[in-house]
């Protein structure tokens, strides 16, 4: 029935609003202070428009302090090589455990489903050690390798590939095309939407990644956007939010904006890699 | 955003096989063993990269849990269950635990009810939907390390928004993040505001599975009211989204370290010590891998618990 | 007092109208087929009916209760859809048990674990126990009550559907294609046991279709709809053999009823081709007609007879009857020939044939549609035209 009660959809708009501002609010406060003097905030008022506007100042003590267009930039290659790397290794051994017969699938997959057991702290300690011994620390390598493997990208490909009709690859194999062309040709053309919702679930979730990065990365050159605004917390020592605020704005941004402008398909990557796993 | 890897268990479906032709055998031979070395091909980088970088580090992180292993030392030896009998009597890996239990308890059950809550409201209201879909999303998206910082901002004790709304109302504010009464619900909230929009999407995602129909023979049957409906259509229907929403809540609870690292340190007075902190400090900032490795080794333990718990559970009870 | 009616029912969503004033009576007992193509409103008819979706005006009555105010539970009505609508996670028993329970059991009682330990339940439980085996026997699905609509077949889901709907003696049925989903043997089995439930109930009965022919072999009466208009409600036979309209002919009768567009000549006579048809009622001369036949009452004769003459373009054998697709010489128009298989032989695709149709069984619709009584004065094939 499409009649409402006026009354309870007063309620829901009501606690919907009250909720939504709540969580909007840390994104207001970062943007109203990010313009804010020094001098201003330490007077605590609530007021959300600066009295004079700092922005200027804020951002340029920001890029002054870290180099901000080095961190997106690291933030931008590491995301990009992880998701290249795992795509390229994944889809191919996807499609074979998907549509071929090989001794190995049981094995294969017993392995896949172990590995999405374990996350990166699990296996950060030894890993550490090798990248240690090998001199790599501080460096694009060893930001990428550990996640050049996805086994979560293996599962969700094996899962869209199974639900692809066997004809189809029949088709093309009568067509006289290889297996790796039939996967380059006739599988990844039709797996975009897999692509891009695993692409939404790896970026951000690499994109937002500390632990790692914290491990293995000691100098700025090499910091992500995370572990950049870490340190830029720590040259800045005390309070000076003005300057933070404009900081964790720039870092924040770029996702934001990815987000806001595919909003609907980052709900449905979300939703199919989170239903999915 | 959460990380998901951790989760799944597909009931793996062997392939079925084809009947085979009556064809000479030599030529299915060829066609097969051509198919399989196809297949080894295709899936050997794969297979090497998960040796390497998930099989042998889990090995190894076992193996280093009975050693004494410190980084900068060339020598080790085993020492059998020593790292973990110490383990035991470690007052900062207790309360470490103990501190993770609370925080899991809090955000995990919260952040489920909060996201179904939001889901139910929004898929009920007609105006709005992608606003409010977006305002309790958002959070998913955006730098946990930046946000957190903002936090540390508003929860600020002197000059903080929340304290100077507190302070209009005549309300003394407590030192959210300095004292050791508060700082883990603090941080717990901080998670809570983090994780609601994750679960309110897969939520979302279950209730428009839900078939229409559904709730018209619900109605039809006698379900007058939407409480009604909902106990008899919605909530039986959202049972594999629940099951599934609630274990990646609470292995993601289990999980935090950002926030802690970033606004805290542990601190004050190993309060909000976490589990994922308490490793890292051991075996990256005090480098005794031997025993951090030891630690891990819970850790891994408590995550396979999770999953078969939620095996279980989705075997049991929410197979239709 | 009918068993239930239905009085000028309208809907529509901004500018489309679903609806346009439908009217529509039923007896006590009385099994009514809704029928037409999709879209045409049938299933939102249906669903005004069971309350789930509000109309914007009219009135609905059933057993001298006015139901348009009230809400679905409230009304008594028992629906089965067509994708059955079980819930997945009840067993069988407990989906039949839940109109029961709905009605019967306060909401406290229904609880889990707390509802079983409260007074005064205990009876009402067993009682929905019997009845729901009762139900389940007589329409011998008692061995699969304990199982889940998952692990059942179609068939089997579609009955425990049915048995869901019926176990608590509703006072109107409304069924939304009920049999769609199944196989098409199992379909034709299917008819008749809802027929013969139909009539052991003795409830008056709403059952949508698309399939005419589901629509003719069950129903008593039979209400064809075309874009949110009632065109017809009748006896089967009525709708076959006597439509009111064009599209009902059109739509009702495999194969598609043959149609020739006409316009009345100024003596009103109708001209087909090279043929002239004088129907003794005058048509109003110079307006646009369609003449209609159905294939059974075309024959064919060689060539030379008098009639309509024609070339075999195809012939497809069904067993117990042969479909002669032809065209008219003259004006190109395709016609359709049901023949006994005793008749059709030695006819072949191309061969020049004559088309003698039963005069009595032409039928002349309006520009609008509408029929014209006129046709029942057609007397026979008259003058041969020159050239």
């Amino acid at each position: 029935m499409t009649q409402t009660f006026n009354l309870g959809r007063a309620i829901r708009l009501t606690l919907l609003s009250l909720g939504a501002l709540i969580f909007l609010a840390p994104y207001i406060f970062m943007i109203s202070t990010a313009g804010k003097a020094q001098s201003e905030i330490f007077t605590s008022s609530l007021s959300l428009i600066p009295t004079q506007f700092f922005y200027l100042e804020n951002f340029a003590k920001a890029f002054g302090r870290v180099s901000m267009g080095q961190l997106l930039w690291n933030g931008v290659v590491v995301c990009g090589l992880i998701f290249v790397f795992q795509v390229v290794i994944a889809i191919p051994c996807a499609y074979a455990m998907a549509k071929l017969k090989f001794g190995a699938a049981r094995l294969l997959m017993a392995l896949v489903m172990l590995g999405l057991l374990v996350p990166i702290h699990a296996t950060s300690l030894p890993l550490y050690v090798a990248f240690d011994s090998a001199a790599l620390l501080n460096s694009y390598t060893a930001l990428v390798a550990p996640f050049s493997i996805s086994v979560f990208a293996i599962f969700l490909f094996l899962q869209f590939f199974r639900a692809m009709p066997d004809d189809l690859i029949h088709a093309a194999r009568l067509d006289g095309m290889s297996e790796l062309g039939i996967v380059m040709r006739v599988i990844v053309p039709n797996a975009w939407p897999a692509i891009t919702a695993f692409a939404i679930f790896s970026v951000v979730a690499h994109w937002n990644d500390l632990y790692w990065p914290l491990i293995v990365v000691s100098n700025q050159a090499y910091a992500t956007p995370p572990l950049g605004l870490l340190f830029f917390r720590a040259a800045e020592a005390g309070d000076d939010y003005g300057a933070l605020m404009a900081a964790t704005l720039i870092i924040t941004l770029p996702l934001v904006a990815a987000f806001l402008l595919a909003q609907k398909r980052f709900v449905e990557g979300i939703t199919m890699t989170g239903l999915k796993g | 955003m959460a990380d998901m890897t951790a989760i799944s268990i597909p009931a793996e479906v062997p392939r079925q096989k084809a009947p085979k032709p009556i064809v000479p055998r030599p030529i299915v031979n060829v066609s097969e063993r051509h198919e399989a070395r196809v297949a080894w091909m295709l899936a050997a980088p794969a297979m090497i990269l998960i040796v390497l970088f998930i099989v042998a580090p889990v090995i190894a992180v076992i193996t280093l849990g009975f050693t004494d292993f410190e980084l900068g030392y060339s020598t080790f030896k085993f020492v059998g269950f020593e790292n973990y009998a110490e383990l035991f009597g470690d007052r900062t890996f207790r309360q470490s635990l103990w501190n993770t239990a609370i925080y899991t308890a809090i955000v995990a059950p919260a952040s489920i009810l909060l996201g179904l809550g939001v889901a139910l409201l929004i898929e009920s209201e007609t105006v709005g939907r992608s606003f409010f879909r977006t305002a309790y999303f958002l959070p998913v998206a955006s730098l946990l390390v930046a946000m957190a910082t903002v936090w540390q901002y508003l929860l600020h004790p002197t000059i903080g928004p929340v304290n100077s709304m507190l302070a209009m109302v005549g309300l003394p504010g407590p030192n959210w993040l300095g004292s050791a009464g508060t700082v883990l619900y603090s941080l717990s909230m901080i998670g809570v505001w983090q994780t609601v929009g994750f679960n309110m999407i897969l939520f979302l995602a279950g209730l428009t599975a839900i078939p229409r129909d559904l709730y018209s023979a619900a109605e039809i049957d006698g379900a007058k009211s939407p409480i009604d409906r909902f106990f008899l259509v919605t909530l039986p229907m959202l049972g594999p989204t629940t099951v599934f929403v609630t274990t990646i809540s609470i292995i993601n609870a289990v999980k935090v370290f950002e926030t802690v690292k970033t606004l805290t340190e542990g601190g004050p007075n190993k309060a909000s010590e976490v589990l994922l902190f308490t490793i890292y400090q051991e075996g990256f900032v005090y480098l005794r891998v031997g025993y951090a490795s030891a630690m891990t080794v819970v850790f891994l333990a408590v995550l396979v618990v999770m999953m078969f718990a939620q095996y279980r559970l989705v075997d049991r009870k929410v197979h239709y | 007092m009918s068993a239930l009616s239905i009085t000028n029912v309208t809907k529509s969503f901004g500018d489309n109208h679903i609806l346009k004033g439908i009217s529509l009576e039923a007896e006590a007992g009385e099994f009514i087929a809704l029928v037409g193509p999709s879209g045409c409103g049938k299933s939102t008819l249906l669903r005004i009916v069971a309350g789930l979706e509000g109309a914007d005006s009219g009135e609905i009555v059933a057993g001298g209760r006015d139901l348009t105010r009230l809400v679905a539970a409230e009304r008594n009505v028992a629906m089965v859809f067509q994708s059955y609508a079980l819930y997945p996670h009840l067993t069988a028993g407990q989906n039949i048990a839940v109109p029961l329970a709905m009605r019967n059991l306060t909401s406290l009682q229904r609880l889990p674990m707390i509802g079983s330990m409260l007074p005064g339940q205990k009876a009402i439980r067993k009682d929905i126990l019997r009845q729901v085996t009762d139900m389940a026997r007589s329409l011998k699905i008692d061995h699969l009550l304990d199982r889940k609509p998952g692990q059942m077949s179609g068939g089997q889901r579609q009955r425990v559907a049915l048995a869901r709907a019926m176990v608590r003696q509703p006072g109107l049925f409304l069924m939304d294609e009920p049999l769609s989903n199944l196989d098409a043997n199992l379909r034709v089995h299917a008819r008749g046991e809802i027929v013969d439930l139909h009539r052991r109930a003795g409830v008056p009965t709403l059952y949508v279709t698309h399939d005419q022919a589901e629509a003719l072999s069950m129903a008593d009466r039979v209400a064809v709809m075309m874009s949110g208009s009632l065109l017809q409600l009748a006896a089967p036979e009525v709708i076959y053999d006597d439509p009111a309209h064009i599209e009902v002919a059109k739509f009702v009768g495999q194969p598609r009823i043959n149609t020739i567009a006409s316009r009345v000549d100024a003596d009103g006579a109708v001209t087909l081709g090279t043929w002239r048809l004088q129907p003794h009622e005058r048509l109003v001369p110079g307006t646009d007609i369609t003449v209609a036949i159905r294939s059974e009452f075309l024959s064919i004769a060689d060539m030379g007879t008098p009639g309509l003459p024609a070339h075999i373009e195809r012939l497809e054998f069904l067993g117990s009857e042969v479909i002669v697709y032809t065209k008219l010489d003259a004006i190109g128009e395709s016609m359709v020939v049901k023949l006994a298989p005793s008749d059709a032989r030695g006819l072949v695709a191309g061969k020049p044939v004559t088309i003698v149709p039963q005069g009595e069984r032409l039928m002349v619709f309006g520009a609008d549609g509408a029929r014209l009584r006129a046709d029942l004065t057609f007397t026979t094939l008259l003058e041969r035209a020159h050239g």
